[in-house]
């Protein structure tokens, strides 16, 4: 099968050669040259064997299993950060509860005080208020004394002038009687 | 065509990159002969090793650069087994990965100026795709016997249509492997043979920069292109997996 048709190759190449010059196998195409085919075939077959188990045996297992290791790591890598994320989560939260602890606190401790506060100005403007009034009516009674004070020095006055009034008219009259006088003038 | 017009000028070999040669002395190619094919492949392997098996050596948590070069390769073909084929498709997961980090590698060494490419030939392709689909086929006919003809069978179609897709369907079936394996040689060979072209007419004094220019950007395009194509070759992998394991429409 090969035989004849190298021949029919060779004298294309021989007709071909015509033009080129100097090369015959060169005008033609070495790709149907069948005579190097059992050649090709043959080496191709050991190089694809060799291949193979080049592959098979060594470079296929072992880039599987980097990749599955890195597949590993990778998936533990995940893990791990989806654990620190959880955590950071937690303790964001617990800071959060903190927080919100402390403000209570805080506001507690300001109502507490406030409270207090309103307390101890109740208490002192009561005592105040009461001081006040206490001052008030002692001076009201101060008032009063003065008045009445004021009221006595009115009818002794009033009695002394009635009295040297009466004698003025020249009428002698005892002091009793003017005073009973005068105090019944003074409270009409 | 350029060829032609000043063949004193300008000799185009934008296929000679991809010739099969001895790696030692000038003799006939059998089929255990050492050549820049096996050279590459070999260098394919290396660089597989270091990066997936030296790379994770020190199979760090924190990944080195090279590890994680390793890390993603692994889990961007494992995540399109599971996606694509579902549960039951990862038990054939190393396989898949075998193919994805052959391919790709051997893209990108293949961008190195003056290597060889070795999924630009379709006899590497070829068997690749052939093994995707014989592969495949077992694995449908062992889980689900002859039900996995159901796959061929489009139940949601008019009765009177299954027949003629059917056919299609069988056909599209079988082209698979062709489609498979011929985008992927074709893309890496069309972008290197291109940028020969383009790096030939670098030639012209003229021309030169503009043939820098289109060196860099059809270069760029490759390193897509690179890992693209053994992205797609690696996901319809994946679609005709689940296929087998999943037949019915």
């Amino acid at each position: 099968m090969a035989k004849p048709t190298t021949e029919i190759s060779g004298q294309a190449g021989d007709a071909l050669a015509g033009y080129g010059g100097k090369a015959a196998q060169e005008a033609g195409m070495p790709q149907l040259d069948f005579a190097t085919y059992p050649n090709q075939i043959f080496w191709l077959l050991v190089t694809l064997v060799v291949i193979y188990f080049i592959l098979n045996r060594l470079a296929l297992p072992r880039i599987a299993s980097v990749l599955a290791e890195r597949q590993d790591t990778i998936t533990g890598d995940l893990a791990m950060a989806e654990e620190l994320k959880r955590k950071a989560a937690e303790a964001e939260e617990a800071y959060n509860r903190a927080l919100a602890e402390a403000r209570a606190e805080a506001q507690k401790v300001v109502a507490e005080n406030k409270a207090r506060i309103q307390a101890e100005l109740d208490e002192a403007i009561a005592r105040a208020d009461a001081e006040i009034a206490a001052r008030s009516a002692e001076s009201e009674a101060k008032i009063a004394e003065i008045r009445k004070g004021a009221m006595d020095a009115v009818k002794e006055v009033a009695t002394a002038t009635a009295k040297e009034i009466v004698a003025a008219f020249g009428v002698k009259a005892d002091g009793r009687t003017i005073g009973r006088a005068v105090s019944e003038r003074l409270k009409g | 065509m350029a060829a032609d017009a000043q063949p004193e000028a300008l000799e185009f070999y934008p296929m000679k990159q991809f010739a099969l040669e001895p790696l030692f002395g000038q003799g006939e190619i059998h089929w255990y002969t050492p050549t820049n094919a096996t050279l590459w492949m070999g260098l394919a392997i290396l660089t597989i090793t270091l990066l997936l098996v030296v790379g994770t050596r020190r199979r760090a948590i924190v990944p080195s650069r090279t590890q994680s070069i390793g890390e993603l390769a692994y889990g961007f073909v494992h995540k399109m087994v599971e996606d694509v084929a579902g549960k039951e498709g990862l038990k054939y997961f190393p396989y898949i990965m075998t193919l994805f980090m052959f391919i790709v590698t051997a893209n990108f060494l293949g961008l190195i100026p003056m290597s060889f490419s070795v999924t630009s030939h379709i006899a590497v392709t070829v068997v690749m795709a052939l093994m995707v689909f014989v592969s495949v086929t077992l694995i449908g006919f062992f889980k689900h016997g002859i039900g996995f003809l159901k796959l061929f069978w489009v139940s949601s179609a008019p009765a009177a249509l299954r027949p003629v897709l059917a056919v299609i369907e069988v056909i599209s079936y079988f082209v698979r492997p062709v489609s498979h394996s011929i985008r992927l040689a074709g893309n890496v060979m069309a972008g290197h043979a291109v940028i020969k072209v383009f790096a030939t007419f670098g030639g012209i004094a003229l021309i030169t920069p503009l043939s820098l220019v289109g060196i860099v950007a059809i270069f760029a395009m490759d390193v897509l292109v690179a890992f693209i194509q053994a992205y797609v070759f690696t996901i319809l992998t994946c679609v005709y997996l689940k296929d087998a394991l999943h037949p019915a429409h």
